[in-house]
């Protein structure tokens, strides 16, 4: 069928933020979901912020229940979810509770009016009713009888009232569809396709779709619907996929690029394990993947398949890292390959799992007992997180070591529209796997060394079970350079601590020199923000809101956190001040500080919630008076 | 003693290669008279005898005396971490179900800081040979009480005696259901040899634990079972098949009393009739914990043998039938395919 739409009038806008925020069991992700999915078919541009809490279902109508989508869509290129929601749909009066003051002054705000009733008032701690007692004077309030106006149109289906009245979520996203004036039939289609099996509930969802958009062509009470038209993109195919999703595609290419097939060894975790989910549904790709006991033993078994020549991973989130040290101090000290996915949440210890930090970038550089050199590479966006894995992979295979990779859970669990690369473009990776041997002893007897090394990377010459005549035995106890036999002399042991850490300096050879974004010409700014992971979008949006403002403000994005790109001391050195804003207490901001004994500022944040481009914006602008005053 | 069951397999194509073939370039340094000689040698014999090919074997041990063996075995080898190599050496045969791999560890490797490792790689039944030197304490650290030392163990971090209650490794694998499951020691290389070659050919995981002496820190721990002048009287000889009987003339045996309870009975008391038949092949591993539970510790009349050997489906196995039957049904995955599987758009 086809939904009609009329007489409205058509306001075209260039940008909106809206905010879905209801119950935990009311399904506002999978509805921000779909429409951030219908709006990226217009296309516009995209950006997700998923907020949910960390119980499955938290008690029914609280404050701590309430689980939230934003999505910000535009006619150009945007970088952040959006600062401040100018639609809010609250299913019930907690998610208006929870929200109300982030909506911008004047904007909409839907209310499923029949949840506004004593108890679920009382339950979220509204003494009066806010739709009457001024509370939402500021906005623009819509009373919809959500409830009541789905059981209505699912009459006929003959599904049970309690089935049907959780179909509101479909009459929110129609009303919201109509609103924004979104394609129809994706998800018409989308909803018939994934609840094929039940056929009630399908035709409840369908019916409570359609109600919802008819609702807002026929009810006197809209003035207007909006429009936003197409955002200008590069040509090329383009997806939306959460960065959990790309990240898991970019392991399985990196294995396809090596021709090394992935082993995942993994302990289910928030917000990691979706990886682990994407790539168990993937073994037509030669993936295994392997759901352990515990933390360590997915770190082991991953390091235990890469030294029989695969793709060695494994993936967790903050209190996973604490567990899996030992063994990546093992790989470091080995010289085996292996990726460690590190979702960064709010920490310490269980902290808020489901919200999102940075917090663990001093851990995996350094948290490892003994000298123990890791590289470390972070995903910057959803897509990005593909390329990040690929690199991660890179990585490790070439130079034959532990690699991290940093994301969060921002990144895992937002997406954006992502231009798919082209896969006969992306380099190969090759393992050089040695099949012959590379010693001949006195008496001329051929035999293979495990720490042979290459004279530029050092990356060492690299035999795997199964190759005959290589037979060779490795360990944790300190081993000499060449053979590899055990050695305790303390003069040796420098040597090899000197090796690994020249190994890991080396990397940097391999990295691509750091772009500055200075409209000046480097060194023409009066300020540089530093930004690493999933800081980018926001930094990049506050750096453009004060060079709109005529400030000369330059910025750079770190990718690898270790080894940093060779230029990057060079950099830091021409600007007089620099900033570094972060989602912990100023990690980044103390390795470049001892590395290059530069005077860089912290711009901290531990909210659990990424940086908003206002307060980066801010944070440029109080950098600037600041030095103003110096001079005065 | 392993009537009908598969013994030594001849691979074809495999060169015949002898003990000193299987023996590294480097120098053993175990200390002089440790049990774990005597274990590495028949580990040598055995594999050159089995016909097993040096390129496709791999060690791989935790952390402790026992777990040095890679390193003295002229194979593939890792000496990994205390406690993980049951999660390294499953990483390594799930990935690669072409090798042999075997895992080398301790009463404390295996039992304590790797505890949980070890009970989750038997119940998978991953296809690892796991091969335990129990000697009742920390020897690499110098003497501490073990989790598998007695009651009131005297030792440098227990000087009033030591208070826990130990494991019975053996009661330990059964517990998680291990498909193969034996005991044996280091004073009998021919047994030794005999068990391990059936661990070797088992399909799944081998849990074998071997009493062996720490000259050092526990000097004759099992010299009852161990000794030519008592072992008669306290080792029980687990023959598949056969009744369960020990002494010098076989006048002691393993009976089920009218309590439903094993017990150690005299042979003359109950009659020959009575001596329960070992059957290591049941399906149920309920008679194979009884008869382990039958001693308390190497103090009292022991079994020693295989408990238990079933055919169960092995995991890593499992893992590559399941990729193929997926790849048979959805075909060889197309990458780019994949990548627009969450729909696409397409901007000119």
């Amino acid at each position: 069928m086809t939904l009609t739409t009329t007489s409205k009038n058509v306001k075209e806008v260039n940008q909106v933020v809206v905010r879905f925020a209801g119950d935990s069991g009311d399904g506002m992700q999978l509805t921000g979901s779909r429409f951030t999915a219908v709006t990226s078919l217009v296309p516009n541009d995209t950006a997700t912020l998923p907020d949910y809490p960390a119980e499955i279902r938290a008690p029914a109508g609280t404050l701590a229940g309430v689980s939230s989508f934003q999505l910000h869509f535009s006619d150009h290129d945007i970088l952040t979810p959006g600062d401040k929601p100018d639609v809010l749909v609250a299913m019930n009066p907690a998610a208006l509770k929870a929200h109300l003051s982030m909506v911008k002054s004047g904007g909409i705000i839907l209310v499923n009016s029949d949840s506004f009733d004593e108890r679920s008032l009382g339950k979220a701690g509204y003494g009066s009713n806010p739709l009457d007692d001024g509370t939402v004077k500021p906005y623009r309030v819509y009373e919809i009888p959500m409830t009541k106006l789905t059981l209505e149109a699912c009459k006929s289906v003959g599904v049970k009232p309690r089935d049907a009245e959780r179909s509101k979520n479909f009459f929110a996203l129609g009303l919201l569809s109509w609103m924004y004036t979104r394609p129809v039939q994706p998800t018409i289609d989308w909803i018939e396709e994934r609840f094929a099996s039940n056929e009630m509930v399908k035709e409840a969802n369908l019916r409570s779709y359609k109600a919802g958009y008819n609702f807002g062509e026929t009810a006197e009470i809209f003035e207007a619907r909006y429009e936003v038209a197409p955002s200008r993109f590069e040509s090329g195919t383009y997806t939306n996929v959460p960065g959990n999703t790309a990240l898991a595609w970019g392991l399985v290419v990196a294995s396809r690029l090596a021709k090394m097939p992935l082993f995942l060894g993994s302990y289910p975790i928030t917000p990691a394990s979706d990886i682990l989910h994407e790539l168990a549904k993937l073994k037509n790709f030669g993936v295994r993947t392997f759901q352990a006991e515990d933390e360590i033993a997915g770190a082991g078994s991953a390091l235990g398949a890469a030294y029989g020549g695969c793709l060695g991973v494994t993936t967790t989130s903050g209190p996973g890292i604490d567990l899996k040290a030992e063994t990546i101090g093992l790989a470091a000290h080995l010289e085996l390959p292996m990726v460690i996915v590190d979702i960064q949440r709010v920490g310490p210890s269980t902290g808020i799992p489901t919200k999102t930090e940075q917090a663990d970038l001093l851990a995996v550089v350094h948290g490892r007992h003994g000298e123990s050199p890791v590289p470390v590479v972070a995903a910057m966006s959803p897509g990005h997180a593909f390329d990040a894995a690929i690199e991660a992979c890179r990585i490790a295979i070439e130079y034959r070591t532990p690699v991290y990779l940093l994301s969060d859970g921002y990144v895992a669990n937002s997406s954006e529209p992502w231009r798919l690369p082209d896969l006969d473009a992306l380099p190969a990776i090759d393992p050089h796997f040695l099949d012959t041997p590379n010693h001949v002893d006195d008496q001329g007897n051929a035999s293979y060394w495990p720490y042979v090394r290459d004279p530029d990377t050092f990356a060492r010459q690299w035999a795997i079970p199964g190759t005959p005549g290589l037979e060779h035995r490795m360990g944790g106890l300190e081993h000499a350079d060449g053979s590899g036999n055990v050695a305790y002399d303390t003069l040796n042991h420098e040597k090899m601590t000197q090796l690994r850490q020249a190994k890991l300096d080396a990397i940097s050879k391999s990295i691509p020199l750091l772009a500055v974004d200075d409209p000046d010409g480097l060194g023409g700014a009066e300020v540089l923000a530093v930004s690493w992971g999933s800081t980018y979008p926001a930094v990049l949006a506050g750096v453009r809101r004060t060079r709109k403002r005529g400030l000369k403000v330059a910025m750079v994005h770190l990718v690898h956190l270790n080894p940093f790109p060779s230029n990057l001391g060079e950099i830091l050195g021409r600007y007089r001040k620099i900033i570094v804003p972060e989602i912990n207490m100023g990690q980044l901001w103390t390795l470049i500080r001892a590395r290059y004994l530069v005077d860089a500022e912290s711009i901290s944040k531990v909210q659990g919630i990424p940086f908003k481009a206002a307060e980066i914006e801010s944070a440029i602008l109080d950098a600037l008076d600041k030095r103003r005053v110096a001079r005065s | 003693m392993s009537d009908g069951v598969a013994t030594a397999v001849s691979r074809p194509d495999t060169p015949a290669s002898t003990r000193k073939d299987w023996v590294s370039d480097q120098e053993v340094r175990w200390c002089p008279g440790c049990g774990d000689f005597t274990i590495l040698a028949a580990m040598q014999t055995l594999l050159a005898e089995m016909g097993a090919r040096r390129e496709s074997t791999v060690f791989v041990s935790g952390i402790g005396c026992s777990s040095r063996f890679p390193y003295y075995m002229n194979t593939y080898g890792i000496h990994s971490i205390h406690g993980r190599a049951p999660a390294f050496a499953t990483g390594l045969a799930v990935a690669r179900p072409d090798l042999d791999v075997w895992v080398i560890t301790g009463d404390g490797d295996a039992l304590s800081i790797g505890g949980n490792h070890l009970i989750h790689t038997l119940r998978r039944n991953v296809n690892i040979n796991i091969i335990l030197f129990n000697n009742q304490i920390y020897g690499l650290t110098k003497g501490q009480f073990s989790p598998t030392s007695e009651v009131g163990k005297v030792t440098k971090s227990t000087p009033y005696g030591s208070l826990d209650t130990p494991f019975n490794p053996v009661s330990l694998a059964l517990g998680a259901e291990a498909t193969f499951v034996a005991r044996t020691h280091d004073m009998d290389r021919k047994h030794m040899m005999e068990v391990l070659r059936q661990a070797y050919d088992h399909r799944g995981t081998s849990f074998v634990e071997i009493y062996q002496n720490c000259n050092v820190y526990n000097d004759g721990a099992f010299n009852d079972i161990t000794s030519k002048d008592r072992r008669a009287d306290y080792l029980i000889p687990l023959v598949h098949g056969e009744p369960i009987r020990y002494g010098k003339d076989g006048e002691f045996g393993v009976s089920r009393g009218e309590d439903g309870m094993l017990h150690l009975v005299k042979v003359a008391d109950v009659g020959e009739d009575a001596l329960l038949i070992h059957d290591m092949s049941l399906d149920n591993p309920s008679q194979a914990f009884e008869l382990s539970r039958l001693a308390r510790g190497p103090h009292e009349p022991t079994p020693i043998g295989v408990f238990r050997s079933v055919d169960c489906p092995e995991y890593g196995y499992e893992v590559a039938r399941q990729l193929a039957e997926v790849e048979g049904r959805k075909g060889i995955g197309d990458l780019s395919a994949l990548l627009r599987s969450s729909g696409t758009w397409v901007v000119e």
